[in-house]
């Protein structure tokens, strides 16, 4: 018999209404294999709170308190305030919210979060745009990304402003763990919730999550696409623990192109723009290197 | 104990004898003294609270509604620009049927800046699904908070309360108030133990995504529970009345009504003075009366039918406007009445608005015309009261 490399234990039933493909729902397999039964969620409007189905179905074994958008890094206080008020022991309450939810609307009660030490997890799902509305742009959506509403046009009005660096803005708080996760790295991932289960005070995991729909891709492209994104070095896979940064998953530095050009979202791109997306990449994987060698 | 306290403190002694279990609030002028005061409570360790200091009061409302979904008693205070930026979670956690307890300092809305009493931020938070109790006195404000939680909390009520104070006429002035022994309270007030809580192995979802066949239901049983909350509050205060020999009225406070001719409502600290002005014109043999709106939400719909059958003129006034129309509280109280028999002559006065005084020489004058109107018949007019530049001087 084989043994799988990560638990084998299931927390999600089938039933969710997702689309095919959708990289949000291996996020919330692969996190609720590492943080167990004993989760609570919390979850804003985002694509999330639609997908585990309508009232009174629920396709995850944990309970999930729904909150207004921007609403998630207070709801985590609550939670956590009732269960240290109540005594409710062995619980980890788990903030998940989309890229929008996270970044944009929702980024002041994160930090308030943040900077009050919440004991819990907080797990942005990165879709890089605002998908339940249907494909909008966020802050989140990286440069060049065609959306909705940087649709191109005669004015090649695509988004002209590079992705937030929320990992940056997250370390800023000082919090005691960061990581990055991927769908196409299920070990590192499981590995990296369990560890932030084990901590205390504010956890971010950011997790990259391939949307067929909204990248303009085929459904069966969704962890290929993943991969692709961290072999590129486009999406690293490191964690910062207590203020140390380490690189998970180096990659194999594959170009940046192989990435964008299985997705429609980027099809318009000339050579010059995939060069100096390259180029950008290539600056900062240099600098996580050194950030990295230099224990920061 | 009788101590002299403000009416910002008495919220705090309020929420500390309810023994709400987190607390999670933001400063605002004239809130201020409250969450001072509460974070004295819990820092002693007189109190035995999670205090979470958010970064707004959005954050505010939404981590008390999580916390209260995890069973937990929470309490929060604001006022103005704070209850207005709550709007859309005020609206979740009575849609979530959580019993949260707030107090809400009123203050008008800028612009222009103003931080002084109006009824405007309460008013324009009606349609949220909170019951919404306006107070006359400091004693009342702690007494009302202890009174909600037990309203709120009932099995077929299950919504949450607002506890209003006038900005500084309550909030900052000082009052004897007798704070209750907190065995007695909690004789009166036992710990909160909902049905339903969002807990570690109890897969459930809160607040899920319904479809048109569904919602309906959900939103026929809050209405159920908030018309259910009117007798509740009835009850919950004989009980009061009985442990603690304080009461107040009911949701239509009347005083020397049962005779009156004519009688002016009002809502929060002008009603006490409004007393007092009945009481002199009663003197001068003038058959008047007044009616304190103590409940906006649930609204005294058959106190005011009985009393409109009684009178021939009622003025209503309001502290704050609702453009286009008229004062909230007028419209929903002439609308209240319209099917009566019997009804009186109504007119509407608009007056105190961003703090402006509201004199007992002024209530004479809304008094009087009120009889005037009502004898003359007509009226249903709305009438801005000691505003610059109109013909009709008021001081
Ligand atoms: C206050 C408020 N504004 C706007 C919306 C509409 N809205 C719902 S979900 C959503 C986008 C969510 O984007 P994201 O957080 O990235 O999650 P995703 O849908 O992409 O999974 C928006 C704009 C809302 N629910 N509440
Ligand atoms: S739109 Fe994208 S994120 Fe949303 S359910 Fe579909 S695939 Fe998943
Ligand atoms: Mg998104």
């Amino acid at each position: 018999m084989t043994k799988t490399t990560i638990p084998e234990e299931e927390f999600t039933y089938p039933g969710s209404t997702g689309c095919p493909g959708c990289g949000a729902n291996l996020v919330m397999r692969y996190l609720l294999k590492g943080l167990g039964d004993r989760t609570v969620l919390s979850i804003p409007a985002c694509c999330w709170a639609v997908m585990p189905g309508y009232w009174p179905s629920n396709c995850l074994k944990v309970p999930i308190l729904y909150t207004a958008f921007e609403a998630t890094g207070a709801g985590i206080s609550g939670l956590r305030a009732a269960y240290d008020a109540k005594g409710v022991k062995d619980v980890t309450v788990v903030g998940f919210a989309g890229d929008g939810g996270t970044v944009d609307i929702g980024l002041q009660a994160l930090s308030g979060a943040a900077e009050r030490q919440t004991d819990a997890i907080y797990v942005m799902y990165d879709n890089e745009a605002y998908m339940n509305t249907g494909i909008q742009r966020s802050g989140a959506t990286p440069w060049g990304a065609w959306t909705t509403t940087t649709p191109g046009g005669a004015t090649k009005n695509y988004k002209h402003e590079p992705k937030k660096d929320i990992m940056a803005i997250m370390q800023a708080h000082g919090i005691p763990y960061a990581a990055t996760v991927s769908v196409a790295h299920p070990e590192d991932f499981v590995k990296k919730a369990q560890k932030a289960k084990s901590l205390k005070g504010l956890r971010f995991i950011h997790a990259l999550s391939p949307c067929p729909p909204g990248w303009r891709m085929s459904p069966q492209l969704t962890v290929e696409v993943a991969r692709l994104a961290v072999d590129t070095h486009l999406f690293p896979l490191y964690e910062i623990d207590d203020g140390r940064l380490r690189i998970t998953r180096k990659g194999k530095g594959t170009p940046v192109k192989e990435y964008l050009k299985i997705q429609g979202r980027f099809s318009h791109l000339d050579e010059s723009q995939v060069d100096s997306i390259q180029k950008t990449v290539d600056e900062r994987w240099a600098k996580l290197l050194k950030r990295e060698s230099e224990g920061a | 104990m009788r101590m002299v306290m403000t009416g910002n403190y008495a919220s705090a002694y309020g929420a500390k004898a309810s023994r709400a279990e987190v607390i999670a609030a933001y400063p605002i002028t004239p809130q201020t003294s409250i969450v001072e005061k509460l974070a004295d409570f819990v820092s002693s360790g007189e109190m035995n609270a999670k205090y979470i200091p958010v970064e707004s009061e959005h954050s505010a409302m939404a981590a008390c509604i999580a916390a209260e979904t995890a069973g937990a008693r929470t309490y929060t205070a604001t006022s103005s620009h704070g209850l207005t930026l709550m709007h859309e979670v005020l609206m979740w956690a009575s849609a979530a049927r959580l019993p949260i307890v707030m107090t809400n300092v009123s203050r008008a809305m800028a612009p222009p800046w103003s931080v002084w009493v109006d009824h405007m931020d309460s008013v324009a938070q009606r349609d949220t699904g909170w019951m919404q109790f306006f107070c006359e006195s400091n004693q009342e404000v702690l007494d009302t908070i202890i009174m909600a939680y037990k309203v709120c909390e009932s099995r077929g009520v299950m919504l949450p309360a607002m506890i209003i104070e006038d900005a500084f006429i309550l909030s900052h002035t000082s009052e004897p108030v007798d704070v209750p022994d907190q065995e007695i309270v909690d004789s009166f007030l036992p710990p909160y133990n909902p049905e339903l809580k969002i807990e570690p192995g109890k897969a459930m979802g809160f607040g899920s995504l319904v479809r048109p066949d569904q919602y309906m239901e959900f939103r026929y049983k809050a209405m159920q529970a908030m018309r259910d909350a009117h007798d509740r509050f009835l009850r919950v205060e004989k009980e009061f009345k009985q442990v603690f020999g304080r009461e107040y009225g009911g949701l239509l406070d009347t005083y020397r009504c049962d005779d009156a001719e004519v009688v002016l409502v009002a809502a929060g600290s002008t009603a006490a003075t409004a007393k007092d002005v009945v009481d002199a014109m009663r003197e001068k043999g003038q058959p008047v009366g007044l009616a304190r709106l103590r409940a906006f939400r649930p609204f005294p719909h058959e106190e005011f039918r009985a009393l409109a059958s009684k009178v021939s003129g009622m003025g209503v006034l309001d502290r704050s406007y609702t453009f286009g129309a008229a004062g909230a509280f007028y419209t929903e109280i002439k609308a209240s009445v319209y099917s009566c028999q019997k009804r009186p002559v109504m007119k509407n006065y608009i007056a105190g608005l961003g703090g402006r005084d509201i004199t007992p020489k002024i209530l004479e004058k809304i008094f009087e015309d009120i009889q005037l109107t009502a004898k003359r018949g007509g009226g249903d007019e709305v009438e801005w009261v000691d505003v610059a530049g109109l013909p009709r001087r008021w001081r």
